[in-house]
């Protein structure tokens, strides 16, 4: 065998062990922009942002709380608006029996000047929030629990320990016609816990806009 | 021949809607072509930017075995006022197609299990090999990932 086609013989080992393994290679890299983020059973990180009020809220501000909807959301995303009137239902329905919502804008806001600090104080009051919806500035907390998209749904349970991870997913599965919806994953996953149950469907995927993180 | 396609895509423009196995059987079917598949949609800004970058490719490779197919997520409901128009206006070389499928929690693992379901997104695949990228392009990012992917199994 000579050297050309010896060369030709391990380029295509290595393209093709490459390929078939998952062996990190260019085509391969994982994107750098998605992080790997929490997963049901684990437990969630606290943090501290600011409201839209000004006031800083955590998920220590609920300890008097069963859990927390904690949604990854945000004023731009299409998505996120055919969304908002659902999320207002689900915090009218479920703050009341130890579920609120907390709504965190994770975007960077020069990418997306729409997700200002002060365009999200206008939203709240526009359409009158009942639940706080905190600025994730740095987005250290999208980052830490690994929100992709939004809005991106973590409904956390609190424990005698701190908190944990019972559902990571979808609000529902009808994006564009609330009426049409045949599950809603986020209300099924609420009611079990209120129950003493895990939830049935505890991971769901949906389309949705991608996080804009900060450049460089 | 490419005036002739804008002419032909601007005057009796379609948009077929399609299901992922429509999808899956065309792939299969496609002998030694490269598919690129980009999921989109009119509300979604990264992906808007980047379509020009998909036509330029799908341009630039007119003449070889290379689709690129635009996957249009829009609701159906939104295909006269929203899609259409749209596209009339940016006279794109590519195909696109409208996404038939209900219930994104059902079908997003079938794309691609590393799929968060955020857009833009797009799936590579020829001979069966598949590469997947939940990410936005560039014109350069999108042709150096096409060309290194497509040369791999030549």
């Amino acid at each position: 065998m000579n050297c050309t086609s010896l060369r030709t013989l391990v380029v295509t080992l290595t393209l093709f062990l490459g390929f078939s393994s998952g062996m990190v290679s260019p085509l391969h890299a994982q994107n750098p922009l998605a992080p790997d983020g929490l997963k049901v059973g684990d437990q969630a990180p606290d943090f501290t942002l600011k409201n839209v009020d000004g006031k800083l809220v955590g998920l220590r501000s609920f300890v008097d709380s069963k859990g927390v909807i904690l949604v990854f959301t945000c004023n731009h995303c299409p998505y996120s608006v055919k969304y908002e009137d659902r999320i207002i239902e689900l915090h009218n329905t479920f703050a009341a029996k130890g579920f609120p919502v907390l709504a965190v804008n994770p975007n960077d806001t020069v990418t997306v000047p729409e997700d200002a600090f002060t365009k999200m104080q206008e939203r709240a009051s526009e359409k009158k929030f009942p639940f706080p919806y905190v600025i994730d500035e740095t987005q250290i907390v999208a980052k830490k629990y690994g929100a992709r998209r939004t809005p991106h749904v973590f409904v956390l349970l609190r424990t005698r320990t701190g908190w944990t991870v019972e559902y990571i997913g979808a609000i529902d599965d009808n994006p564009d016609d609330a009426s049409k919806t045949e599950s809603k994953f986020v209300e099924d996953a609420v009611n079990a816990l209120l129950k003493g149950t895990k939830p049935e469907t505890a991971t769901t995927k949906a389309i949705g806009c991608t996080i804009k993180w900060k450049k460089g | 021949m490419i005036v002739a396609a804008i002419l032909f895509s601007v005057f009796s423009l379609t948009v077929p809607k399609v299901t992922l196995a429509d999808l899956e059987h065309r792939f299969a079917s496609g002998k030694d072509t490269t598919y690129v598949v980009n999921f989109w949609a009119t509300w979604c800004k990264p992906c808007v930017e980047e379509l020009p970058s998909f036509d330029m490719l799908a341009r630039r490779e007119s003449g070889n075995p290379v689709v690129v197919l635009l996957v249009c997520l829009d609701a159906p409901s939104d295909l006269n006022a929203k899609v259409l128009p749209f596209l009339r206006k940016k006279a794109f070389a590519c195909e696109t197609v409208l996404f038939a499928e209900q219930k994104p929690h059902l079908w997003i693992d079938k794309v691609d299990p590393s799929w968060s379901g955020a857009i833009p997104a797009t799936l590579f695949v020829k001979n069966g090999k598949r590469l997947f990228r939940e990410q936005e392009f560039t014109q350069r990012t999108l042709d150096s990932t096409f060309t290194t992917f497509r040369d791999h199994f030549r």
